[in-house]
Parts: structure tokens; C-alpha cells; sequence
């Protein structure tokens, strides 16, 4: 392919007005609003009794009606969620208790810290209250059974994402918004209400919904025509005439969209944005996806580039802009989600190339423009995606490897030729297949039709294997399912089928926790506004959330993959193979997490044992005394001939094929380790009518549930990160790219059709010159040929992230790549920042 | 040629992948042990000897160095075929000095064009040219041939070998119509004023056919390999060249109308 000329892949200058408008939204630390939470709220009061669905849209007009609007300096593109730059607002209709205990310390943590004023304390103190007992997450909870209850304590998986927050993780069609505009869709709906048969037996749930829809549409149009009016305003009173007639044309956009059809490129790309940012004002789910922009953009572009009406500079300057304004809407979570989701991120995941229904290749310019707008403004959002099949322009595949070079993390890499063969296999139609999109991070669905639920919960895979050397015990508690105790083992066999028992148990239990949030959505938060852009709410007259959608999937995601099969294969040949040790030594150096001071688990159940010996003895136990026991025993002296004896494991561990490095059986049996999540997990249905998908990646919530994981027989320490994704162990690759991209590609992508991801780590120097972009793409299609699923790359220096960790000061911009999304490497944790440097460094 | 040849065997010391600066597209480099030349400046000092060794590792002693068939070496290179497929890239052997064990050399250079990738062989050509024209030249598609310098003292000073075998070496294999590169490792105090480097541009210019010419500039990144097989540095003080420098040589080979690159 690469017929040169078929594509304007020439650099397009960058406006100074980009990087203006970048200064002034990274100015101040992001700040907590509270005007949404108290519109919410007084909705709620006026609506009580009423069906859910009309009160949900009533409170979402009340919202667009009033909620405070502003216009920041030198924005093309309008519409903002919160008055302060990159500001929140809060939804406490899913959970708000951790917000009001990190009342004080947001503005301090580590991970993602806001302000937030005592005057918003104030009004959002007046207003939390009323959720108690009212939230989703409060509902989910009551509807799990007692054992998940019990395996979420001890963070076997978790499902934090649904369980405190929307649901989001959704592509709405823009296409239609643009094209028939708000006023088309309530009109829609109208004709669907005036069709209603009075004896229908949903007449009443679909009558309220769809009234629901009409009062949403109004809302959006609202929303719009106030933008207008403000624009207005502030050309009256501007001086600058250029800025003035920026003013004026503003107004005149906002005054027809987003409620009429878009006229041209301008009121397209305003449309769109409001679309964008009014989904994320009515719930606080993320990953809610601008998808396939270069195609549904691309007609309003090109009519207006033909009859001269832009021009390439000004369509990217408007690109631009959208660009962003993405990074301006924001999200607050509890510290821990904070740490597992780095980096304000909202994963909103904007893709470009890629197939038409019939198969034909739309690679065209804007699919460039967006590669070049996300050179030029260098942010985190939008999550950049490119989809990759055999008949790919290469100058396409240049043009992002030549963004993959400038260190920022982006853009993904897609393979079709594995995509869309997946959803086929989940149901879909091979149209549908084709012009799949990817929500948030790495997970393909069809844009307009599905609820994906695809970021459903993250499932640790060492956890169980930590449960088969405790028969399904810990901490005194049963946690798992009681298995053979190890000392009766006599084969690898029985070992291993130990494990896929827990496996099976476990994954019963994510799957119960699963379907409880999901119900608790249906009756508590369905959403009308979302569901009105998306087939077939409307015509089956039910929100998304109650099984509206025509594919309707379960998500979540399995991690751990590589570390379970060196572990396991580590078992194989230590204990059951060379006989080098017993399953009970094993236990003990596991416990002992190999002689390296204990683990976070095993200190605590000392110190809960010592102490419940003192009190028993009738001594006392203050908090002083905790902590001296805890001193005392996180210590926990080994002796030297123990120290000996676990360097000597270490060692044999060390010696041993480990998955990574392109070795046939190693990788066939990781193969079988991951089928031990995707296969059970297909079995299973949700509430909505549809069946659940593995996905096999972890975002970064590989660091922080590493931290609650014991040691593993892989030689991995207590509480340090498991693999990412579907990559090796961290260090454990040692034969560079290609073997590494030859291991993940044994794994079968196909079945675990939520997503794969696969993180490598480039110098830029393995990018230089056209020839290194060459061959860099030519890796990209050795593995994608081998049916790899996706791959996203780091390309920056070791030396460059310890400085940055040491002088954050100096790095307030640089970007990594974190999982499925790029984020400011200075807002990491320290310890993600330290995953990030540990991973092995390639193409030197 | 017999059809054992798949089961010869020979001394390797490193299998190295995706590297991306020996040849066009992505390669595997075979390192093959022993050399005939002892540069001073060598980055793989594990390379020289024929002889199997030990080098200490990240504290531990690993052994440098197996003997392996040429069926089995290429069974791992191949691993790689589908990123030599997409980038007509392939096979490169390097050393150490391949031609030393030109027999195994050339099993693992057909194996690969049976497999349909491309080879290559970096070398410094010291080896008879008829042993080169039947073991290797059947089954290469590039040579990237070291030339240290023109003046052979010196040369022998610096690499414990004369010059003029490769020299002749050089000429007869671009008469082949062999595709040939020039690679110069310019290594300060040794070969990095304008007038050597011109004389060996000036030289590879006169071959037939060859218009590449690449200056490699001296790294020390093979230092503290010395100390660890136990060996002494003899260039410890030794600076690498500055980019200007590199740039100014760059300038001066061009002269002799050839495209030179730094760096491979």
C-alpha cells in the first residue's frame, strides 16, 4: 500500500492559540465544584415519588438550565462543566461518603489532588446527606451475597470502577446529533410516544421513558442556546475586534447546535464537544468515547474545505481546540481509585483509520489531522487510537509512529484483523463488526448499539494461586473454596486443578458482584440523555441501563497472566519435577516473602495473633503497643541458613523460562493460564440480557492490588506490581521486542474480546530517521500479523523519568503511557512512577 | 555442497534481535566466537577468542560461548520471520569474525535464503577469497565490510593485523558484484583525522559498485566487559568523538562521492 499523494500527511502548522489555551487550562490545580451536586439534589426533593427514569431527566434539565456556564479566554470550542479549568463537579447519586471524609486531605494526596473551597464544603455538606441510603453504590451492596462480600474484603477482584461511580464506557452515535440534530431525536421519540398502545404491557415504563428523552433533548438544546446568549454578552463588551467577531460567530453557532443539524465543519465540531461534555455532566462514568471522529467529522470537513469556506490551518485549529477541551473535563475519585487511574484521566478514546461495513478502507486526512492535533498539543486526552488491518496506508502508519516518537504515549495501535473477527464470534453483525471503535482504554465495541459495561472490575489471577497453598483461607477467614490441603499433593496435576477451582470460585463471585452493581444502575440511575443516542433505547422504550442497548456485554478484566504461569511452571519443575523442594517449603518462603522482610498480609496477621495472645493473657493493647509488635515483627529476623536457603529458590527461579522470551511451551502454557479466566467467565449473563467478556488487561491497577498481593512462587515479592496486561513480569524479558510481541502473541486475543493490552518501552532512538519509523511500524505488523490485539508504546529515556521523578518541577508536561491511556508522568504515585521505570527498556 | 549442511555445527556467544542498526529492516544478529584481529577498541572483548570462556554477570559467572547446529541457531533466528517479512529484514551474522568458521557461516546464511529472509555479514573479509566466494558469497545479500585504515603499521599496531589481505579482500568482492557497505569505526587517536578517513573513502570509492560509506563512531559501552572476563582496558582514557567531529569526517568521505551515514 502507500500510493504517495493519496493523503495530505504533511505537517499543518499549529496556532499560537493552542498552546495559549493550554497554559491557561494547566494554571492552577483542578478544582471540586459543588453547583451540580446541590442542582441534583434540590431536582431530587422537588421529584420524590415520581418514576425514576422522569426524575433523572428533570434533574439533568434543571442542570443544563442553571448549571454555571463560562466562555475561557480565546476558546473557539465552548462549553465547560465547571467554572475553574479542568474543575469537577460531584455526582453523589452513586457514593459521596469518601468524598466528604477526604474533605480535608484531596487537596494533599498524592495521586490526582484537588481543591476544593470551605465554601463548597459548605453547600455540599447541606446536600450529601440526603444520599444516604439513596445511592447505587449503597444498593449494589445489599444485593451481593455474603462470600463476595468476603472475596472483595480481601481484594480478590474489584469492581470500584461501577461500584462508585456511572457506568460510562459507551460510544453514542454523534452522527445522528449532527445530522438531525436534538430536535430530530426528540421528534423521534415523539413519534415513538404518540405510537404507544394504551393497553401495551410496558406502556408505562416506555411512555416515562420516553418523555424522559424528549425532556433531555430539551435540556442539551438548552444547554446550547445559553452558550449562545453568554457568547453574546461577551461580544458586546469585547474591545479586541478580532476576539469580538470570534464572540459572534460563537453565538450564532451555539445558537442552532446542538439542537439543529450542523451547517458546516464549525457547527459540527461544537456540537460534537457539547454532546461530549453534557454525557459527562450527566453521569460521572468515564471512558465515554468520542470513537470514529476522523469519519462522522469528515463530511462536514470536506464540504466545507471544497467550497473554500476553511481551510486545512483553520479545520486544525478547530481540531485543535476540541483537543483540548477534552483535557478540561475532569473527575474526582476516592484516593485509591485515584492511584489505580493516574493522571485525571477520563479515557476518553478518540480512533482514527480503519474499515467502512463493507470492508473498504477510510483511512482519509482528518484520520492525519487527528494524529497531527495530538502532536501539537501534547496532552492526555484524547486517549488516540489508530486502527491497523493489512490494508492500512503505511504513510498512515508512519504519520503515528512519527507521534509514538514524541514521547507522549500515544497513539494506540488496533488490529482489526483480530477486532472484528472477536465480535463477530460475541454476536455482532460483520457491518457492526467492522466499524467497531475502542472505549477507554483497549475495549472494541460497536459505536451507538452496545452497553458494554466494559471496565466491569479488575480480576487479581495471583490471588487464587495465593489461596491454593491456604486451602481458601486467610487471615482465619474462608475466602476461597476449600481445596486439597498442598500437603497432600502428589502431582502437578492436583496442584494445578487446586488452582482452577479457585479460579472458578472466584470468578463466580466477580460475576455476582457484577450483576448486583448492574441491577442497582437499572433502578437507581438510568440514564435518559445517553440512552437517546444510542440503538435501541428509543424504540424499545428503555434507558441503556435496563437492557436498551442491541448488544449488551460484560467486561471485566483478568490480570496477572504472566506472573501465574512463571509461578506455576516454577512449582512444576521445583517441587514436583527436580523434587528441589516440598509445596510446604514453598508456603513458608512465600510467607516469608524469600527472606525480604515480611509482606503487608503476614505482618498483620502476626500482629493481630500477638496481640489477641496479650489481651488473652490479660496484658494491654494500646496503639502503642500495635505499633511496637508491628515493628517488631515486620522485621521478622530470618537466619542465615534460612536467608541462604531462599537465595538458593531465588536463584533456581531465576534459572527457569519465563514467559516473554519467545519459548514455545512457556508461552502455550500461558495460553492455558489465561483460558483459565476467559473461558468460565463466557458462560455467564448479566441482567441486561447479555453475556460476559474477558477482557485481559489491568489499566495501572496492576501496581496498587500488587501491593495487596502476597509473594509469588514466581519469585516476586509481597506487594510489589504484577505483569501489566498481557506483557511479561516485570525484568523478566530479556530477548527484546520481537520475543517479547512473540510470547503475547501465543496468547489467544480472539477470545477475550473485551481487549488485550500490550505495553513496550521504546528508546527514541529505536524511532529515528524515516528507517526507524519504517521498522518500528514493521513490528507493529509482525505482531498484528501474528493476531496481537493491540499495543501501545512508552518511548522515552530511563535517565529522563528518574530526573523527572527527582525534579518533578521540570517534567510538568511529560506524558507517559500508563495502560490504556497516557498520563502526566508528575501526577503518578511514586510507586507507578517506579513501575514505569523498572519496565525493561528496549532497542538500544 | 552436501545436505548436512543444515547440521553443522559452530561457536556462537549471543543471539541478538530486533536490532535495527546492522543491515535493512529488522535483523537477528548471530555473534560468532573468535577473531582473527584484537582491536584495542573492541565493544565485545567476549568476542576475540575461539576458546569458551567466562564472564562475570551481574555477579555471577556466565559462561561465554556454545557449539550449536546451524539448524538449531536458525530455528531461534526464525522466530522472527514474521518482522523480516514486514520490514525485508533477516539474518546477520557478526562476531567475533564469521569467516573463521566460514563453513557453519554459510549453513546459517542458506538456511536463511531457503526461509526467504534477507542476510547479511558483517566482517572484516580476513579469510581466503576463495573460502569466501564458495561458503558465503552464494548465499549473501550484503556485506558490511570493516575497513580500520589504510595505512597497514598502523592497522597492525591498533588490531595486531597488516591490512592488505582485507584490502584485497575488499576489491575482489566488489568485483563479485557482491553488494558491499564500508564501515569504519573511528576511533580517536587511531583513525579519526579527515586525511585517514579520506583515504579509506577515497579507497572505497575506487571499488566497483560500492557508493556507502558508514562512520561508526568509537563507544565504550564494551569497557567493563574487560575487567569482567578479567582482561585490561588499554584505552581506559579514551574519549568518544564529538558529534561536530563526526560531522567534519562525514563531510570530508562525502567528498570521494559517497553517501556515508554515522552510525549504522
Amino acid at each position: 500500500m502507500g500510493i504517495m499523494g493519496r493523503f495530505y500527511d504533511e505537517d499543518i502548522k499549529k496556532s499560537p492559540r493552542i498552546d495559549r489555551l493550554i497554559s491557561h487550562l494547566y494554571a492552577k490545580m483542578p478544582v471540586i465544584e459543588a453547583d451540580r451536586a446541590v442542582l441534583l439534589t434540590e431536582s431530587y426533593r422537588e421529584t420524590e415519588g415520581e418514576p425514576v427514569i422522569l426524575r433523572r431527566a428533570k434533574a439533568f434539565l434543571k442542570i443544563c438550565r442553571e448549571l454555571p456556564i463560562t466562555i475561557r479566554p480565546e476558546e473557539l470550542i465552548v462549553g465547560s462543566n465547571s467554572i475553574a479549568p479542568r474543575g469537577c463537579q460531584v455526582f453523589p447519586e452513586y457514593s459521596w461518603e469518601w468524598l466528604e471524609k477526604e474533605f480535608d486531605t484531596v487537596e494533599k494526596r498524592s495521586a490526582d489532588p484537588f481543591y476544593i473551597s470551605d465554601e463548597t464544603k459548605r453547600r455540599l455538606r447541606e446536600v450529601l446527606p440526603y444520599w444516604k441510603g439513596r445511592t447505587t453504590s449503597e444498593l449494589a451492596t445489599s444485593y451481593m451475597a455474603p462470600e463476595t462480600l468476603t472475596a472483595m474484603k480481601h481484594n480478590i477482584f474489584t469492581p470500584g470502577n461501577y461500584f462508585y461511580n456511572g457506568i460510562g464506557h459507551f460510544t453514542v452515535k454523534y452522527e445522528e446529533v449532527l445530522e438531525i440534530g436534538f430536535a430530530g431525536i426528540r421528534d423521534r421519540a415523539a413519534a415513538q410516544l404518540a405510537e404507544c398502545g394504551l393497553g401495551d404491557p410496558d406502556y408505562a415504563s416506555r411512555v416515562s421513558f420516553l418523555e424522559a428523552v424528549i425532556l433531555s433533548c430539551e435540556a442539551a438544546s438548552e444547554y446550547g442556546r445559553r452558550y449562545s446568549v453568554l457568547a453574546r454578552e461577551l461580544a458586546g463588551r469585547e474591545t479586541d475586534p478580532a476576539r469580538r467577531a470570534e464572540l459572534t460567530r460563537i453565538s450564532e453557532v451555539c445558537a442552532r447546535v446542538p439542537e439543529q443539524p450542523a451547517a458546516s465543519f464549525y457547527e459540527a465540531c461544537q456540537s460534537f464537544w457539547f454532546v461530549q461534555m453534557l454525557l459527562q455532566t450527566e453521569s460521572s462514568g468515564h471512558s465515554i468515547s468520542p470513537g470514529r471522529f476522523d469519519q462522522y467529522i469528515y463530511p462536514y470537513y470536506k464540504a466545507d474545505l471544497d467550497a473554500g469556506k476553511i481551510t486545512r490551518e483553520s479545520a486544525q485549529e478547530l481540531l485543535d481546540c476540541i483537543w483540548v477541551k477534552l483535557n478540561d473535563l475532569n473527575k474526582v475519585r476516592d484516593k485509591d481509585s485515584a492511584e489505580g487511574f493516574a493522571g485525571y484521566s477520563l479515557f476518553q478514546n478518540l480512533i482514527a483509520g480503519g474499515q467502512d461495513a463493507e470492508g473498504n478502507d477510510v483511512t482519509n486526512d482528518l484520520s492525519f489531522m487527528c494524529i497531527e492535533a495530538s502532536m501539537h498539543v501534547r496532552l492526555p486526552a484524547p486517549s488516540l487510537s489508530v486502527r491497523v488491518w493489512n490494508g492500512t496506508p503505511n504513510e498512515f502508519l508512519i504519520k503515528a509512529a512519527k507521534l509514538t516518537r514524541t514521547g507522549v504515549g500515544l497513539p494506540a495501535y488496533y488490529n482489526d484483523e483480530v477486532i472484528i473477527p472477536a465480535l463477530m464470534s460475541r454476536g455482532l453483525t460483520v457491518e457492526d463488526a467492522r466499524t467497531y471503535n475502542i472505549i477507554g482504554c483497549v475495549e472494541p465495541q460497536k459505536a451507538g448499539k452496545t452497553d458494554g459495561w466494559h471496565d466491569a472490575a479488575f480480576f487479581n489471577m495471583c490471588r487464587p494461586l495465593e489461596l491454593v497453598f491456604t486451602g481458601g483461607r486467610e487471615s482465619g477467614e474462608l475466602v476461597g473454596v476449600e481445596t486439597k490441603p498442598i500437603s497432600e499433593m502428589r502431582s502437578f496435576d492436583e496442584f494445578y486443578d487446586a488452582y482452577r477451582q479457585q479460579m472458578d470460585y472466584c470468578i463466580s463471585l466477580l460475576v455476582n458482584a457484577d450483576n448486583a452493581i448492574d441491577r442497582a444502575h437499572a433502578e437507581r440511575c438510568p440514564l435518559p440523555f445517553q440512552s437517546c443516542m444510542i440503538d435501541d433505547c428509543i424504540a424499545r422504550g428503555k434507558s441503556l441501563q435496563e437492557g436498551g442497548a442491541v448488544y449488551n456485554f460484560t467486561g471485566p478484566q483478568g490480570f496477572g497472566i504472566a506472573n501465574v504461569t512463571d509461578s506455576l511452571l516454577a512449582v512444576k519443575k521445583l517441587v514436583f519435577e527436580d523434587k528441589k523442594l516440598t509445596l510446604e517449603e514453598y508456603r513458608e518462603a512465600l510467607r516469608k516473602n524469600f527472606g525480604r522482610g515480611l509482606g503487608t498480609r503476614e505482618t498483620e496477621d502476626l500482629v493481630a495473633q500477638v496481640a489477641g495472645g496479650m489481651s488473652a493473657a490479660g496484658q494491654p493493647v494500646g496503639e502503642a503497643e500495635i505499633r511496637a509488635i508491628c515493628e517488631a515483627v515486620r522485621k521478622d529476623p530470618v537466619s542465615p541458613a534460612e536467608k541462604a536457603k531462599y537465595d538458593q529458590l531465588l536463584d533456581w527461579i531465576d534459572e527457569l523460562p519465563k514467559y516473554g522470551n519467545d519459548v514455545p511451551g512457556v508461552d502455550a502454557f500461558a495460553r492455558e493460564v489465561a483460558y483459565l479466566y476467559t473461558k468460565p467467565l463466557q458462560n455467564y449473563r448479566n441482567p441486561r440480557g447479555g453475556i460476559f467478556q474477558a477482557g485481559l488487561y489491568p489499566v495501572s491497577a496492576n501496581v496498587p492490588l500488587g501491593s495487596q498481593t502476597g509473594a509469588t512462587p514466581d519469585g516476586r515479592l509481597a506487594n510489589t506490581p504484577i505483569a501489566d496486561g498481557v506483557g511479561p513480569a516485570q525484568g523478566r524479558d530479556t530477548h527484546g521486542p520481537t520475543a517479547a510481541c512473540n510470547s503475547a502473541a501465543r496468547l489467544d486475543h480472539m477470545i477475550a474480546s473485551n481487549g488485550t493490552l500490550f505495553n513496550q518501552k521504546f528508546h527514541p532512538s529505536a524511532l529515528s530517521g524515516i528507517e526507524g519509523l519504517q521498522k518500528f511500524a514493521s513490528l507493529i505488523r509482525g505482531y498484528f500479523d501474528q493476531k496481537g490485539m493491540h499495543m501501545q508504546f512508552n518511548v522515552v529515556s530511563r535517565e529522563t523519568l528518574l530526573d523527572a521523578q527527582a525534579h518533578p518541577e521540570n517534567y510538568k508536561s511529560l506524558v507517559v503511557r500508563v495502560a490504556g491511556y497516557s498520563a502526566l508522568f508528575t501526577t503518578l504515585s511514586k510507586s507507578l512512577q517506579d513501575d514505569i521505570i523498572s519496565r525493561t527498556t528496549h532497542g538500544f | 555442497m552436501d545436505a548436512d549442511y543444515r547440521r553443522r555445527t559452530g561457536r556462537i556467544f549471543d543471539i541478538q534481535k530486533y536490532s535495527i542498526h546492522d543491515g535493512p529492516g529488522i535483523r537477528t544478529i548471530v555473534f560468532l566466537k573468535g577473531c582473527a584481529l584484537r582491536c584495542q577498541w573492541c565493544c565485545n572483548p567476549e568476542s576475540q577468542s575461539h576458546e569458551i570462556e567466562t564472564m562475570t554477570v551481574g555477579g555471577k559467572a556466565k559462561v561465554i560461548g556454545r557449539d550449536v547446529s546451524a539448524e538449531e541457531v536458525m530455528e531461534e533466528v526464525l522466530r522472527d520471520w514474521p518482522y523480516f517479512r514486514r520490514s525485508e529484514g533477516g539474518l546477520t551474522l557478526s562476531g567475533g569474525e564469521s569467516l573463521l568458521q566460514p563453513e557453519f557461516a554459510g549453513a546459517l546464511l542458506r538456511i536463511a535464503k531457503e526461509s526467504g529472509v534477507t542476510t547479511a555479514l558483517e566482517s572484516t573479509a580476513f579469510a581466503d577469497f576463495a573460502v569466501i566466494e564458495r561458503e558465503i558469497l552464494p548465499w549473501l545479500d550484503l556485506f558490511l565490510m570493516d575497513i580500520k585504515h589504510m595505512d597497514s603499521a598502523k592497522h597492525r599496531r591498533f588490531t595486531s593485523q597488516g591490512n592488505e589481505r582485507m584490502l584485497e579482500n575488499a576489491r575482489r568482492i566488489a568485483a563479485a558484484g557482491q553488494a558491499l557497505i564500508i564501515r569504519v569505526p573511528v576511533v580517536p587517536t587511531f583513525n579519526d583525522t579527515p586525511a585517514e578517513i579520506a583515504a579509506i573513502a577515497r579507497f572505497a570509492s575506487s571499488l566497483p559498485g560500492v557508493t556507502r560509506l558508514h562512520l561508526l563512531p568509537y563507544h565504550r559501552l564494551g569497557q567493563d566487559k574487560y575487567e569482567r572476563l578479567g582482561r585490561r582496558y588499554l584505552l581506559p582514557d579514551l574519549l568518544p568523538p564529538p558529534q561536530e567531529r563526526m560531522e567534519l569526517l562525514a563531510e570530508t568521505a562525502r567528498a570521494a562521492g559517497l553517501t556515508v551515514q554515522i552510525g549504522g
